[in-house]
């Protein structure tokens, strides 16, 4: 890295958005790769498990699709930190970028685990701490939407959007050990899904289905904070430029 | 300090007094909710004595979110908030006193009336004391939370849906330790612990809850 080389210098639409765009084929590409490794992993060579049979595949989407929904949220607290912080413009882009994939993925984890647990616990649902915990979750991540896509000052959205995020993710922890107690005190733990031991090529199918979650989440993330700038800066030169280059 | 938070109390508390019907139609709403649950449960004793905690509980969070857009909004719309806002005293101290207040108005009358509506789900005397406590204690809680999500939606369209949308997932601890408390009490366990947790987390959002607000409203007068 020479000295003249900033970093800083990509926090500005303009230079970011060539960036990010050169970028998303490459963390498609290696998104691609990791899920084919993780799937062939996961779907043909891990093991039978010998209670849970076939049905147990599930996980491998399960577990990454969870990992991912935590992560993400972490993740725009992180922008909303630094946007509220250093009053930058690209942060709260981010984190709204960020957003609906982080809730696709609290859902798609929901999902998953009611198919999982219909044939392991015979319900959809139960309200075990994990569960719960991840709907709440779900819910976090439809108010920040909500309350960001109701303002339409979009500095004021995304200054609000990331306090907000902030406050939940002081919440977050205070939640989950609420719901665990509430768990463990209203019913015993029927439920256990801690598993003693796991085969290796069941751990690394589900590292390599979470690598291919994450390098997706970014991918998703640029595409979006792309077209994100481009509505926010339209009145802009290199927008106008931008989009009289494409006509030509 | 204090004389700052006190003054801020004693506004609003006129501006309640001289609004009675605001604070009223609250109270009749936690009351109307609380009697529904029995009409549509049916009215065994035993059930609506399991549901009773519950029910109440989540009767006094929608009576207590009913009344936050008004928190700020009324003030927002006569400049009086962006006055307070450049007043020289740090604004996180002025929504304490705003919080503490709405918790007088809209909290505290829960709690009293609330062992009334006990009966009509045959509780018994110490839950009955449970429940008045829980809600006494939880309330505060809900007031300084609430407050974020009222000045976060400051102006805004929709505001008193989004509101909900906000607040009620970190309502979720004051619910889940309020309603264990009465419940813990029933069933003889004793609902000590989660009174001292409910106490920990009123103490917590009393404390930050404020400056949290403060900060949000900062971000809607901008």
């Amino acid at each position: 890295m020479t000295d003249r080389f900033n970093l800083y210098r990509f926090s500005s639409p303009a230079t970011f958005y060539p960036l990010a765009g050169a970028m998303i084929p490459y963390f498609v590409a290696v998104s691609a790769l990791f899920g084919i490794a993780g799937l062939w992993l996961g779907m043909l060579v891990a093991p039978t498990d010998f209670q849970q049979g076939e049905g147990y595949r599930i996980i491998f989407i399960h577990v990454p699709a969870s990992w991912m929904s935590m992560f993400i949220y972490l993740v725009m607290a992180f922008w909303a930190a630094i946007g509220l912080a250093f009053n930058t413009r690209l942060s709260g882009m981010m984190a709204q970028a960020l957003a609906p994939t982080g809730a696709l993925m609290a859902f798609l984890s929901l999902w998953t685990g009611a198919l999982w647990g219909k044939p392991m616990w015979g319900a959809w649902w139960v309200w075990d701490a994990r569960l719960t915990s991840e709907l709440i979750l779900l819910f976090l991540y439809i108010g920040y939407m909500a309350l960001t896509a109701a303002i339409d000052d979009v500095r004021r959205a995304d200054k609000a959007g990331g306090l907000l995020l902030l406050v939940g993710v002081v919440n977050i922890p205070i939640i989950y050990f609420s719901v665990k107690w509430w768990n463990t005190l209203h019913q015993g733990s029927s439920v256990n899904l801690a598993k003693s031991s796991m085969a290796t090529t069941m751990l690394w199918g589900m590292l390599l289905m979470a690598m291919c979650f994450w390098m997706y989440s970014i991918a998703m993330a640029l595409m979006r904070v792309r077209t994100i700038m481009l509505e926010r800066e339209r009145h802009t030169d290199w927008v106008k430029k931008l989009i009289a280059g494409d006509e030509k | 300090m204090l004389t700052l938070i006190a003054a801020v109390i004693k506004r609003d508390l006129k501006l309640a007094m001289r609004r009675q019907a605001d604070m009223v139609s609250a109270i009749f709403f936690f009351i109307i909710v609380v009697s529904l649950f029995p009409l549509g449960i049916g009215p065994e004793a035993d059930l609506l004595r399991k549901l009773a905690p519950g029910v109440l509980w989540v009767a006094a969070l929608l009576a207590t979110m009913l009344s936050l857009p008004r928190l700020f909004a009324d003030d927002h719309r006569d400049g009086t908030l962006e006055q307070l806002a450049l007043a020289p005293h740090p604004l996180g101290l002025v929504v304490t006193g705003k919080v503490i207040a709405h918790w007088l108005v809209s909290g505290l009358p829960l709690a009293l009336i609330a062992p009334v509506l006990g009966l009509q789900f045959d509780l018994s005397t110490e839950a009955l004391l449970a429940v008045t406590l829980s809600i006494l204690i939880g309330t505060p809680a809900l007031s300084g939370i609430g407050a974020i999500g009222a000045a976060l939606t400051l102006g805004l369209r929709g505001g008193g849906v989004l509101i909900s949308l906000l607040v009620l997932p970190l309502y979720i601890p004051v619910l889940i330790f309020g309603a264990g408390a009465v419940d813990a009490t029933v069933t003889g366990l004793g609902g000590e612990g989660h009174l001292s947790l409910l106490a920990a987390l009123t103490f917590a959002s009393i404390g930050f809850a404020p400056w949290a607000a403060a900060a949000a409203l900062k971000i809607a007068l901008e």
